[in-house]
């Protein structure tokens, strides 16, 4: 009896509809998220990531609708990020459904935003999504903002005990010179913060093979998160629980998925 | 009729949605009466234990919890709304909990918290609750747990070290886990306990 390895496939939503495209042949409209959320539950999805790249305030109405939407029709942890500035917006999303929400860009230019948070609704709301490549900063690894195209001017591991010191109740670690490569998810990385992380970690960016998740847990992680090879059905998610199950990692209904 | 007792912040109306899969019309509500005569009533909770009370006194919820016992009616507490039915709590400070079994809720001692995810429960031997989905993971997150026995039926998880995952006690339910966020298992946990209603 152990917790099991969580698999979250990430949606990203814009105007209430999926966009980055999906190829699930067993959808009647691969751009529903909600219809999206009811499959990858039917399959195996231990929660859901729901990120909000909406640029406009109607869209991420529309945005709280897709969550209110999804959260009364299936019944696994439903997190939320993209957009998110203050307490009042963590206040909407968890009213619309959301169990958890993440936070990013918002928490690097005003840290306090995370005690505000957590003091409010309590840790367990609230990720805090990191950015990070491999840089010259005191520990190899830096925080990036603009999808991992500028630096933050902050050291990623001196961030994390920062973030946990004032309040996060889990990692969201994407590596940006993982993401996209479906080469691996950066196995350095994951080891670096896990090392000085105290919260549940979720590893993100890079996953291809499934060695590479068995490679990232291995590494630290807790929870693995992954789009594009959920999306594309280069695997789905039973197939990675039955390889993970077969290599005598605890997880969630790997028979049935 | 279920009732699910509002009595701060936080969204109920997808625990509605899941306990309306049973078949049972479901309210959300704080008015003492309706709650106090709904066939079941569910105290949810999320947050820190002090503020759940504070909530909970604020609608006499401690009252209402004890009359409905009292009288055997099936009430079901989660998550921190099981946590503060035992008689103490020490997150952030040490409170009073409503006192139907007599346990500390306190830290969980493992490395990596708060306890988040799925995780299997061994379930008590005769465990109407877990019948049919005793070998199934239930999703949890939380970092305070009560760990001594109550006397009444108590399910057992781990997290670095044991802590009580649920207790079934005459009329009173609790789970630590949330049936409402733990899928088919969780809605077939919730049918379990709506059958008894």
């Amino acid at each position: 009896m152990s917790l099991s390895v969580r698999i979250i496939p990430c949606l990203d939503v814009t105007d209430g509809r999926v966009v980055k495209g999906v190829n699930f042949t067993d959808l009647v409209d691969a751009g529903d998220p909600v219809e999206m959320a009811a499959l990858y539950n039917k399959e195996g999805a231990d929660e859901l990531t729901f990120l909000d790249i909406s640029a406009s305030v109607a869209g991420r109405e529309t945005t709280l609708d897709v969550v209110r939407r999804t959260a009364e029709q299936v019944f696994i942890p439903l997190t939320v990020g993209g957009g998110i500035r203050t307490v009042e917006d963590v206040d909407r999303l968890l009213r619309a459904g959301a169990d958890k929400v993440s936070i990013n860009t918002a928490a690097i230019a005003r840290p306090e935003l995370i005690a505000e948070i957590a003091d409010r609704f309590g840790s367990q709301v609230l990720v805090i999504s990191i950015d990070a490549r491999r840089a010259r900063t005191e520990s190899g690894f830096e925080v990036t903002t603009h999808g991992g195209r500028q630096s933050a001017g902050i050291d990623a591991l001196a961030w994390v005990e920062k973030a946990c010191a004032l309040g996060v109740g889990e990692i969201l670690l994407n590596s940006m010179d993982a993401d996209g490569t479906r080469a691996g998810y950066d196995i350095g990385m994951i080891k670096a913060v896990r090392e000085v992380a105290k919260v549940p970690l979720i590893a993100s960016g890079g996953a291809g093979a499934l060695e590479d998740f068995s490679a990232a847990l291995d590494a630290g992680a807790d929870a693995l998160l992954a789009a594009s090879v959920f999306h594309f059905g280069v695997h789905r998610i039973g197939d990675v629980k039955k390889y993970l199950a077969a290599h005598n990692y605890s997880v969630r209904n790997a028979a049935t998925a | 009729m279920i009732a699910i007792l509002d009595y701060g912040s936080g969204n109920l109306r997808s625990a509605q949605r899941a306990f309306e899969t049973s078949g049972k019309e479901v309210v959300i509500t704080s008015d003492y009466d309706l709650a106090l005569n709904a066939e079941g009533l569910v105290v949810p909770g999320v947050g820190a234990f002090a503020a759940c009370m504070q909530g909970l006194i604020k609608v006499r919820g401690d009252q209402l919890v004890r009359e409905r016992v009292a009288a055997k009616r099936p009430t079901l507490g989660i998550c921190v709304g099981m946590q503060i039915l035992f008689s103490r709590g020490i997150e952030h400070g040490d409170h009073a909990g409503v006192g139907m079994w007599d346990a500390t809720v306190e830290k969980i001692d493992a490395p990596i918290l708060p306890h988040m995810g799925w995780n299997t429960v061994r379930a008590a031997a005769g465990s109407a609750l877990f019948a049919g989905v005793e070998d199934q993971s239930f999703y949890f997150v939380h970092s305070y747990a009560a760990k001594k026995a109550v006397g009444a039926m108590s399910s057992l998880s781990n997290h670095s070290e044991d802590f009580i995952a649920a207790v079934e006690d005459g009329a009173l339910t609790a789970t630590q886990f949330h049936p409402e966020k733990s899928s088919d298992a969780g809605l077939h946990l919730i049918k379990n306990w709506t059958q008894t209603l």
